[in-house]
């Protein structure tokens, strides 16, 4: 029991730094894509003294300088709303990734390690109550801010989320149907086989649809361009962490990343066969690096919509989700349920 | 004291607590998310009793969804705080307390059995089919219970569509 925990606790640890850093490279990451796709270079000078290293410092540099930064409340803001909401979107953003296996097991000093936190029954319902919990950082922050331009934002944010969520239920609904498991690790490890490439999106075709319809929801979900209405800079100065500064600022941009993380983990899972991978049977280290390469992959495919496709305008992007997704999504459930009948 | 004995109490304490914010706040933004968190907490107390199913989607239907679009009616209202509703007739108020005893009456007796049944036991074979699973609920939800499941969702579907004709503006 003790040793349980003690592997539990130190999983924990683990992935907590490992998210930490991979968010603060996110940044850095998001930088030199744009400055690429924009023909630039991008941050280059921060190094360890003369070796300038392409700017990999940056991320540590940027941190440094936001600690430092004088930390604001407004005089009419609702004080402890005012400081809890960052907190509250940033806890569900670390908590989601204990259910995302990264790996099969490794044998480490004799002892066999599963590569994932934890396991549960209802492992993607839990994920999507973690991101639906996670609303309310935003809209809190919204509110307590008393400002208008966060107050629009916080709005914005709550009628988005509620759009796109049920679209992105409805999507997983038809992976579900194929895979007739709830439980992450379950899924993944149905998409073993053919040299670890019998990925769900190879196996059946007809989740290419699927995915597309799961992007784009979770791309909403995550407040990514082009459906960033919540903080359209253009319109509401920074929307709701317009007021922000120093740490809470810094907060509310982890869970942003850590979200986009998050989700692209989840399509790994869903669609493209987690950790699977050539070789990964003889060689169970290659999990690890086989999730990470298909996460970043995905990450990269969020920057580029997000420095080529422009920002819906707010009626668009309600018609697009009521109107085009939530519709597409049921009638893919319907599909879906039609094959598996025929195929059984 | 067990393990989830002390986690009932402690998520118990919550609920009940939140439970009574709900009534004490003037605020009604602080009232609802006093809400969630009473929410939250009999979630909490779903998984001790091994009720994941259930508990996660108390979640994401009701604090997830459901309370999102309270409080964005709330925000959207904005009631200024220096303003208390005024009471308009006052002898309602002694008639709370006779519908509250009722209330109380009504689900003591509702709850009288419960009170000495035991849990389920931890499922040693085949764990999938264990009471409160996904794969139990989904099974007796579609055999058993067909008829209120399917009765429930027409009804559901008739509020919809009435909301939406009374939401229509005319010349739409």
């Amino acid at each position: 029991m003790t040793n349980l925990l003690l592997e539990w606790v130190i999983k924990t640890i683990v992935i907590l730094l490992i998210l930490v850093t991979a968010v603060a490279y996110a940044t850095l990451m998001e930088r030199k894509v744009m400055a690429w796709i924009q023909m630039r270079v991008g941050p280059n000078r921060v190094g360890l003294g003369k070796f300038r290293l392409w700017g990999l410092m940056q991320p540590l540099a940027d941190g440094l300088k936001m600690i430092f930064k004088e930390d604001i409340v407004p005089l009419q803001a609702s004080h402890w709303l005012y400081i809890v909401a960052p907190a509250l979107s940033l806890i569900p953003a670390l908590m989601t990734f204990i259910v995302i296996p990264y790996g099969s097991q490794i044998t480490l000093f004799d002892h066999t390690i599963e590569l994932h936190v934890t396991r549960l029954n209802v492992g993607l319902l839990y994920v999507l109550a973690l991101t639906s919990v996670g609303v309310y950082g935003i809209v809190l922050a919204g509110w307590s801010s008393n400002n208008k331009y966060s107050l629009m934002g916080g709005l914005r944010s709550s009628a988005q989320m509620i759009s796109y969520e049920l679209a992105l239920g409805l999507s997983i609904v038809s992976v579900l149907l194929y895979t007739g498991t709830l439980d992450l690790v379950e899924i993944v490890e149905g998409q073993q086989g053919f040299h670890g490439l019998a990925w769900n999106i190879f196996h059946y075709p007809l989740l290419i649809l699927v995915f597309i319809i799961f992007y784009i929801a979770s791309l909403a979900e995550t407040n990514r361009t082009p459906f960033d209405l919540p903080e359209a800079d253009s319109e509401l100065v920074a929307g709701y962490h317009t007021e922000y500064s120093s740490m809470k600022f810094v907060m509310f941009q982890m869970a942003e990343y850590l979200n986009l993380i998050t989700a692209s983990s989840i399509s790994t899972t869903l669609f493209f066969g987690g950790w699977n991978g050539p070789f990964v049977g003889r060689l169970p280290l290659l999990g690890p690096v086989y999730f990470t390469v298909k996460v970043f992959v995905l990450i990269f495919l969020a920057m580029w919509i997000r420095y080529t496709v422009p920002r819906f305008r707010y009626d668009q992007l309600m018609r697009f989700g009521w109107k085009f997704l939530l519709p597409a999504a049921i009638v893919n459930i319907i599909i879906s349920s039609t094959v598996i009948l025929f195929m059984r | 004291m067990g393990q989830e004995k002390v986690l009932f109490i402690v998520f118990a304490v919550i609920a009940i607590a939140s439970a009574l914010n709900i009534l004490l706040q003037r605020n009604p933004l602080y009232s609802a998310l006093s809400l969630i968190g009473t929410l939250l907490a009999l979630s909490a107390l779903y998984v001790t009793l091994r009720a994941e199913f259930i508990a996660a989607v108390q979640i994401v239907v009701y604090a997830g969804a459901i309370m999102v679009l309270f409080i964005f009616v709330i925000m959207l209202l904005n009631v200024p705080k220096d303003q208390p509703q005024v009471e308009k007739q006052k002898g309602l108020r002694y008639l709370a307390i006779p519908f509250a005893g009722l209330m109380i009456a009504e689900m003591f007796y509702v709850l009288r059995p419960i009170r000495l049944s035991t849990l389920p036991p931890v499922p040693s074979g085949n764990a999938e089919q264990a009471v409160g699973t996904t794969w139990s609920i989904g099974t007796s939800l579609f055999t058993d219970y067909l008829l209120p499941f399917e009765v429930t969702s027409v009804l559901i579907l008739m509020a919809v569509v009435g909301a939406m004709v009374l939401a229509r503006r005319e010349g739409d």
